[in-house]
């Protein structure tokens, strides 16, 4: 079916997996690579980790990584679909349960669920980072650039847009 | 990004929000603000906007509307607009909080995929998009550290193995998502809910 309507396949697949990501946009980002990559080839290795480094350099949601996979697939309106598909759904459910439980903290199921859901969360984001250094870390020099930005934000308090800007600079210099 | 920085969970409480609702033109410039000033991530921003700047929320109220809106899938922050929008002015100020977090950043990322589609192959820009890319892994590591250390202080075992679980069945396996969650959710909400019966008996 996607070979015949791009914008159906992509609607499809962002409400589908926006209703699965638990723990956020970070959390969801196998689940894209594998989707655009593995599945449908929308995008290669390289362009995946290009669009993700796009959407963390720009201002906004990090989320609308979605925006540049829709774009690849079918242009401007593909960036749009992609893009309500991937936020309009789990907004309505929260609006929605948001009427539901006006006072979240009485009930000790949302705590619970959460405290359940902290290294199911943690674990996919591991996984990000581990499927995005394998396409992206290709050379001893990148592998210590990605090292020293993870040691200096672990620690620091430092603005990420600077070790973003930095990396690009290193980048242009051509040492990694 | 957005889920490394939970608010701070103490502050005054200031008398409960006060003054009439923003209107919807408000409610709109007031996302698009906090998100265009977001780079790497809008919660910081906006707690700052809705508390400490407008008032329109008590932290409080902000610290459970932000819980609900974290154990709900998707993306966290655009759910934060819809429920705070819908808050303070009913569904319309939801959609009006929504787009305004969602259209300016949408455009500008509309743009910088033409550029991308038309200039991604010049040697120069693949090659700053490359170092980019690997601090934007090193960032992601950084947050999923940050976010390990209680776990790790704690010696919380269980949590531990279910991340390494969901680790590898997802980064190593290259498992699908839904299969992955449909066993790993209920066993660490059995697992959690267990344990805490344990503590409290």
């Amino acid at each position: 079916m996607n070979a015949e309507n791009p914008i159906w396949a992509l609607i499809s697949t962002f409400a589908l997996m926006s209703l699965f990501a638990v723990g956020g946009a970070a959390a969801a980002v196998p689940e894209m690579h594998r989707i655009a990559v593995d599945v449908h080839h929308w995008m290669t290795d390289k362009q995946f980790t290009d669009a993700y480094a796009i959407a963390q350099l720009s201002p906004g949601p990090n989320v609308l990584i979605v925006t540049l996979i829709g774009y690849a697939v079918a242009g401007i309106p593909g960036a749009l679909a992609a893009t309500l598909a991937m936020c309009l759904p789990t907004a309505l459910v929260a609006y929605y349960v948001g009427r539901l439980l006006n006072r979240p903290s009485q009930s000790r199921w949302p705590g619970l669920i959460q405290a359940a859901l902290v290294p199911l969360s943690i674990g996919l984001m591991a996984a990000s980072a581990l499927i995005l250094a394998q396409a992206t870390d290709r050379t001893i020099a990148a592998v210590l650039l990605t090292a020293m930005v993870a040691v200096l934000a672990a620690v620091s308090r430092i603005n990420p847009l600077w070790l973003l800007l930095a990396g690009g600079l290193m980048g242009f210099a051509g040492i990694v | 990004m957005s889920t490394d920085s939970a608010p701070a969970a103490q502050e005054p409480d200031r008398a409960a929000a006060g003054g009439p609702p923003p209107s919807l033109a408000a409610l709109f410039v007031a996302f698009a603000r906090m998100s265009l000033a977001g780079f790497g991530g809008v919660l910081v921003f906006a707690r700052r906007a809705i508390v400490e700047q407008h008032r329109w929320m008590t932290a409080d109220e902000f610290n459970e509307t932000f819980a609900l809106c974290h154990f709900l899938p998707g993306p966290n922050i655009v759910n934060l607009s819809m429920v705070f929008g819908a808050r303070l002015r009913g569904i319309a100020g939801g959609i009006a909080a929504f787009a305004g977090l969602l259209l300016p950043p949408t455009l500008i990322m509309t743009v910088l995929a033409i550029v991308y589609a038309r200039f991604g192959d010049v040697e120069v820009l693949r090659r700053i998009l490359a170092g980019i890319s690997c601090a934007a892994v090193g960032l992601l590591i950084a947050v999923v550290f940050r976010m390990m250390t209680p776990l790790l202080k704690r010696m919380d075992a269980v949590a531990l193995i279910l991340m390494l679980g969901v680790f590898l069945a997802i980064g190593v396996l290259r498992l699908p998502l839904q299969a992955v969650l449909l066993v790993a959710i209920p066993v660490s909400v059995g697992a959690t809910f267990f344990l805490r019966r344990k503590v409290a008996a």
